[in-house]
């Protein structure tokens, strides 16, 4: 086995963890805030991609629809947050995965109605087109440009939590809200924001997908389970977790796929169960949780 | 639960007495009850397989229901179980050449294989990681199956293990006469039932209730909160298994879907629709389910929206589900 051929096989393995923590950010951030398990994140990952075809095929510019169609999709967060995940605040923590189940259904039908059970082609923006040489081999500069987008994406939500008052909040928060409250922090409008922007972040996954994976109404059965197991490996709630989880998941799947091809997508799973064996709470998790 | 006064009645002691009395003595014959309920099921539903499906998902929603409704654990992973034994049956017979008794046993005993597996990875987690792990791991059996195609058929499923007929006690059965299947099946549901019950009245019953309760008490109290859990757990596998391997034997196909989280979804669904943590809660859920599945199928194609709206209701207004609301009204 050459050596070219690994450092190729390293290299798309980085840029799949990229899109594996893009996968999982929004889940996290929404979890690791307000202790809700969305389990229709899939669904929303794949309205995301719809949103951004849509936008794309409309306005004709792909920089367009990734601007837009997560603030779209973000928006139909807040309304979701407000109407069906606020009602529950003060039930056990299995009702928000139930409803949010069952929102699923509702979502992946609902495009099923408008779109049709087929998936739409969408290629690649024209002008992220080819292949560029990386000394090693040639490589799509779609997914380098999608790992520059996940990069900027992570430092403009650590600059936002960690240098800003509103992060500061937003992170206090989540350590200890009935302290928050008594501070005279309004929970539920951060709540309602963090929601928000979680399924904004979920939606940006969604449309910067879509050239890469086949836009269809069950795309996002597979990406709910590759966010679960991102997270349960990172720890659940660590941002941090996520994205090295995600690279680390990401290198695994490619490095298997190198060598025996039929087991990627289980190799995954595999290294889910090994971390459970070793660190039940995940590399970066808190085992009180 | 708290008792409260019934208003508007004329004689509330009374009424509420003759409603104890009729709900106490319901649950000490609960299994003979049921079956009886479920043995004049074909005559009053609109075809035979539905009946047939009533039977088989409302068995799996027990099973489940042993878990989720009185251990307190929200599996997402029970797909795992009844796939895992649905194809453990057929394939048995497939490659194996197993008669359907025996196939029925593998595929059990393959089902608390798993559950032994993936109880042991998912009760090391806790509280809520728990549905993730469990979904994650069944997606991990899922993709095994869609793998090894020249066991499980891979995408197409697993064909080719018609039983028409079976031998009981020197009796032989046709078993494509839905009606003769419908009294088949029957009997292992009422074992299952059976089995159900006689743990829920145990004290192993009263252990996993109370650690759905309090688990930080029960643990207090000196129980083995992990072992218990566990033990449920593959207790809840085994007859989920059953369920899969009488849907095998059913369907005559096993549908690579069957393994898919969906199904998992399916029998969480039945559950809270019926009420967890009660006896006839999953039975009740199943039978609503499946007759609302059927109803809405012949009028729109995309009758998932109406279960996914419908369950989003039930979760928001009717937690207790259909069966948990009824007799909340009568104990009040």
């Amino acid at each position: 086995m050459d050596l070219q051929l690994i450092g190729m096989q390293l290299l798309s393995g980085a840029v799949l963890g990229a899109v594996l923590v893009m996968t999982a950010l929004g889940f996290t951030i929404i979890f690791g805030m307000l202790g809700v398990v969305n389990f229709a994140h899939g669904a929303l990952f794949m309205v995301g991609a719809y949103a951004g075809v849509m936008v794309a095929m409309q306005t004709g510019s792909f920089w367009f629809a990734l601007l837009v169609a997560p603030i779209a999709v973000g928006a139909i967060g807040l309304l979701i947050e407000r109407f069906l995940i606020r009602p529950l605040y003060s039930r056990p923590p299995d009702d928000p995965i139930l409803l949010t189940f069952g929102l699923g259904y509702v979502l992946v039908e609902g495009v099923r109605i408008v779109f049709g059970n087929d998936g739409i082609p969408f290629s690649t923006p024209s002008a992220l087109v080819g292949v560029v040489n990386l000394g090693i081999g040639y490589f799509p500069i779609y997914r380098l440009f999608v790992i520059g987008v996940v990069a900027l994406i992570l430092v403009l939500l650590w600059l936002g939590l960690e240098k800003t008052r509103f992060g500061l909040i937003v992170r206090a928060g989540a350590r200890d809200p009935q302290i928050m409250r008594v501070l005279g922090v309004d929970m539920r409008r951060l709540w309602f924001l963090v929601f928000g922007l979680g399924i904004g972040l979920t939606a940006l996954g969604g449309v910067l997908a879509a050239p890469m994976r086949n836009v269809s109404p069950e795309m996002g059965s597979i990406v709910l389970a590759e966010a679960f197991v991102v997270t349960v490996i990172g720890g659940l709630g660590s941002i941090a977790g996520a994205v090295v989880a995600g690279i680390l998941v990401g290198l695994v799947v490619s490095m298997t796929s190198l060598f025996a091809p039929e087991m990627a997508t289980i190799s995954m799973f595999a290294l889910m169960a090994l971390v459970l064996l070793i660190r039940p709470q995940g590399l970066f998790g808190r085992a009180s949780i | 639960m708290t008792i409260q006064p019934l208003e508007g009645t004329s004689s509330p002691e009374q009424s509420r007495m003759a409603i104890d009395g009729l709900i106490q003595v319901a649950s000490a014959w609960r299994v003979p009850l049921t079956v009886l309920a479920l043995s004049v099921l074909p005559w009053v539903l609109p075809s035979k397989a539905l009946a047939v499906n009533v039977l088989i998902y409302g068995t799996f929603a027990v099973g489940y229901n042993l878990l989720f409704g009185y251990t307190g654990l929200l599996s997402f992973g029970h797909a795992a179980f009844f796939g895992g034994g649905a194809y453990l049956t057929g394939m048995s017979i497939v490659h194996f050449g197993f008669n359907w008794l025996a196939a029925l046993s593998a595929g059990i005993v393959g089902a608390l294989l798993l559950s032994v597996v993936m109880g042991v990875l998912s009760i090391r987690t806790r509280g809520i990681y728990f549905s993730m792990v469990t979904l994650a791991l069944a997606q991990l059996v899922y993709y095994t199956a869609l793998q090894a195609s020249s066991w499980t058929g891979g995408e197409n499923g697993l064909r080719g293990f018609t039983v028409s007929k079976i031998d009981v006690a020197g009796l032989r059965i046709d078993f494509l006469n839905p009606l003769h299947k419908y009294y088949v099946v029957l009997v292992f549901t009422a074992l299952a039932l059976w089995l159900v019950s006689r743990v829920l009245n145990s004290s192993f019953g009263a252990v996993i209730e109370a650690i759905r309760e309090n688990e930080g008490r029960a643990r207090a109290c000196g129980y083995d909160v992990e072992r218990t859990k566990l033990l449920s757990f593959i207790l809840s596998g085994g007859i989920c298994g059953l369920a899969g391997g009488l849907s095998a034997l059913h369907l005559a196909i096993v549908p690579l879907d069957t393994l898919h989280y969906h199904t998992s979804g399916l029998v969480v669904m039945m559950t809270l629709l019926g009420g967890m943590g009660s006896f006839f809660g999953p039975f009740v859920g199943a039978l609503a389910f499946l007759v609302m599945e059927d109803v809405l199928s012949l009028w729109t194609a995309h009758w998932q929206l109406f279960v996914g709206a419908i369950f989003i209701l039930f979760v928001l207004f009717l937690p207790k589900g259909i069966w948990g609301t009824i007799m909340g009204l009568g104990v009040r």
